[in-house]
């Protein structure tokens, strides 16, 4: 009985772990690998030759490209920049997804699911098309824009291009993930037991401290889920900056996709992902540590 | 002046009357309980008194001020809820020392305050656990010490015992008695246990469908309850079909089923032939052995039909008639014994005057 147990156990999690391996794993192996080599002249790698010390040839290992990487602020720069959108987007997902998933938790049990239907609808249509849709709405002959230019004319102010512009980024950012806190956020935030704000009301908390001393504090779990759930994908984005973004406000993402499809640098590209991914792994560990330090209990 | 007053209340759910005209006045020092079955409405009242649901008429008093219109965080009452209800993202302390920090009181006052308060609930060393890391008990103490740290003027219970064992409970029972008494405070209790209202109030309200049946001490509940519900919902009861053959000054002659005429004491607003029940608790039954030799003529008589071993009591099922039975219950005075009859033994039985009633229906 145990034994077949655990060959049930393997049987079901072999194929999803064959596949992580083949698809994952090596790939990873082989970026780490590629950071460390020659970019060939016309693309692809300088080969390797393991006997290089002996025969005197170029070994292709080297560690120039992390040096190049760190040597230059551009890259710095981009990579900080692609923190502060990753972390504005998330600071204004929560404020937008906070009073929404508050809502629906709050509405009768038997509308909750149409209202989370209705949140989840924007998925059922292409990323690219709803992304395309903004660039129609802040593009320069969009009424949208021209109400702007309008008021700003009134006020005195020069007019403003809403397209192409970190603002821009920032919107399609926001538009795309702000269902990745809205869920988490509902989760959570759903299982509160309201017996818990009727006793901090019955012991003297109006509603402001009811929802400072109670219920906020009980959501942060689901706010650091969500958190994670915004935060690392923009970070990685390219898609979004490309359309909506101008010259200046290319991401670590679009660097990524330049060096492999533009530059065809591929140890650039694979130093840039390798740094890409410390840096989420870092994120991630700072989320996990600090859900573990705010919530002792469960 | 009472410390609250009820006057009236009405709260009606679609066209359910929850609380039925309900008139209460309780006062400064009391422990004091509501006790029904459930649906009784004992818990919309308590609710209302909390605040937390508004009379759809009627008045609430506090010390002759109505306070409908104060919502709960304002009232100086508060609440130990049946599931405690206690904040499971702070500890013992931050639980305990909420009420003070909501009300304004400096760190260091709150610091003193939950300090004391702990060590008299002998819960100094879990100050910085969860309540997730203690036990029901624990939690329960926590729960009390958290409702009772401000001084509220009222502390509403909520059937604050009703998930621990039984054991436990007793414990409790006699912790909360000594906890009310030191705090000085007035206890409103909410519970469905007839058993635990009786052990720890001084008055006890009995309620029944929104209304309120009787409202008097334990003692004077238990022996001279008003009407059936109450003679029944108290306690346990024997009741068998009787009707009213003679009025007095001072008795009733009732003809009871299957026992013949039986006298019980006047009862007010009965008239001759109404039709009822008589009531006798078991342990007011007094059972002994019937001599076959003897005369029986005018004793009531009765055969062992079965008993119910308790350790403490055994109860007796006596037959009277064909499926008419009476239950009288013993104490177990002698050790090493179970019962004191035998299946099929002919008893007589009989009892005081005043023990039975007569409940007309």
């Amino acid at each position: 009985m145990q034994l077949s147990n655990r060959l049930i156990k393997w049987l079901i999690s072999g194929p999803p772990l064959v596949f992580l391996l083949i698809f994952f794993v090596a790939p990873s192996l082989i970026m780490i690998v590629t950071s460390f080599r020659l970019p060939g002249e016309f693309g692809g790698l300088v080969p390797l030759n393991i006997f290089a010390e002996r025969s005197g040839i170029d070994s292709g290992l080297t560690l120039e490209t992390y040096q190049f990487f760190l040597s230059d602020w551009i890259y710095l720069e981009i990579f900080l920049k692609s923190f502060v959108i990753a972390t504005l987007t998330t600071i204004i997902c929560i404020a937008m997804a906070y009073p929404l998933a508050l809502l629906i938790a709050n509405s009768p049990r038997k509308f909750r699911n149409l209202m989370i239907m209705l949140v989840v609808l924007p998925f059922a249509s292409n990323f690219l098309i709803r992304v395309y849709a903004w660039m129609i709405i802040l593009g320069p002959e969009s009424t949208l824009s021209h109400v702007i230019n309008h008021i700003l004319g009134v006020l005195d102010f020069e007019p403003i291009t809403l397209l192409f512009s970190p603002f821009a980024v920032l919107i399609g950012m926001v538009y795309v993930h702000l269902p990745f806190m809205i869920l988490p956020l509902y989760t959570n935030l759903e299982k509160h037991d309201p017996i818990l704000l009727d006793a901090a009301q019955d012991l003297g908390a109006n509603r402001w401290q009811r929802f400072w001393s109670v219920t906020w504090p009980l959501s942060l779990p689901g706010i650091f889920s969500g958190s994670a759930l915004v935060f690392i994908p923009v970070l990685g984005m390219f898609a979004i900056p490309d359309i909506l973004g101008g010259t200046g406000d290319i991401m670590i993402g679009n660097l990524i996709k330049d060096q492999f499809l533009g530059t065809r640098d591929w140890p650039f590209g694979s130093t840039l992902s390798i740094m890409l991914t410390i840096a989420v792994l870092g994120v991630t560990v700072f989320f996990t540590w600090l859900a573990r330090s705010v919530m002792r209990s469960p | 002046m009472s410390l609250i007053e009820i006057r009236n209340v009405t709260k009606r759910f679609g066209r359910f009357a929850a609380v039925d005209d309900v008139s209460l006045k309780i006062e400064t020092g009391e422990f004091f309980t509501l006790l029904g079955p459930s649906g009784c409405g004992k818990t919309t009242l308590l609710r209302m008194i909390a605040g937390f649901d508004a009379p759809d008429t009627g008045q609430i008093l506090l010390d002759n001020e109505d306070i409908i219109s104060v919502p709960p965080e304002k009232r100086p009452f508060h609440t130990v809820f049946q599931s405690y209800a206690l904040f499971p993202h702070m500890t013992v302390a931050g639980n305990i020392g909420f009420p003070l920090k909501m009300a304004g009181k400096s760190s260091e006052e709150i610091e003193q305050r939950v300090t004391r308060t702990l060590a008299e609930v002998e819960l100094s060393q879990f100050s910085d656990r969860y309540p997730h890391e203690l036990s029901g008990g624990q939690r329960q103490r926590v729960a009390f010490a958290r409702g009772l740290i401000n001084e509220p003027r009222l502390l509403l219970l909520d059937e604050p015992l009703g998930a621990l064992d039984e054991k436990l409970r007793e414990n409790m029972q006699r912790e909360l008695i000594n906890l009310q008494a030191d705090a000085g405070v007035t206890f409103i209790y909410v519970t469905h246990a007839q058993n635990e209202a009786l052990a720890l109030s001084h008055r006890i309200a009995v309620m029944n469908r929104g209304r309120i049946e009787q409202v008097d001490t334990s003692a004077t509940i238990y022996n001279f309850p008003v009407n059936r519900f109450v003679a029944d919902f108290i306690g346990k009861i024997n009741l068998l079909d009787a009707q009213v053959m003679a009025i007095s000054t001072q008795h009733l002659t009732l003809n009871v089923n299957h026992l013949g005429k039986i006298r019980v004491p006047l009862k007010a607003s009965v008239n001759v032939n109404d039709k009822g029940v008589m009531a006798i608790r078991p342990e007011q039954i007094n059972i002994t052995a019937l001599d076959p030799n003897a005369q029986n003529d005018g004793k009531r008589v009765g055969r062992i039909r079965d008993f119910l071993y308790i350790g403490d009591v055994t109860t007796y099922i006596i037959e009277l008639a064909d499926q008419v039975h009476i239950e009288a219950l013993l104490a177990n005075s002698v050790p090493g014994q179970a019962q004191r009859f035998e299946i099929g033994d002919q008893v007589a039985i009989n009892w005081q005057e005043n023990a039975a009633h007569f409940f007309p229906d």
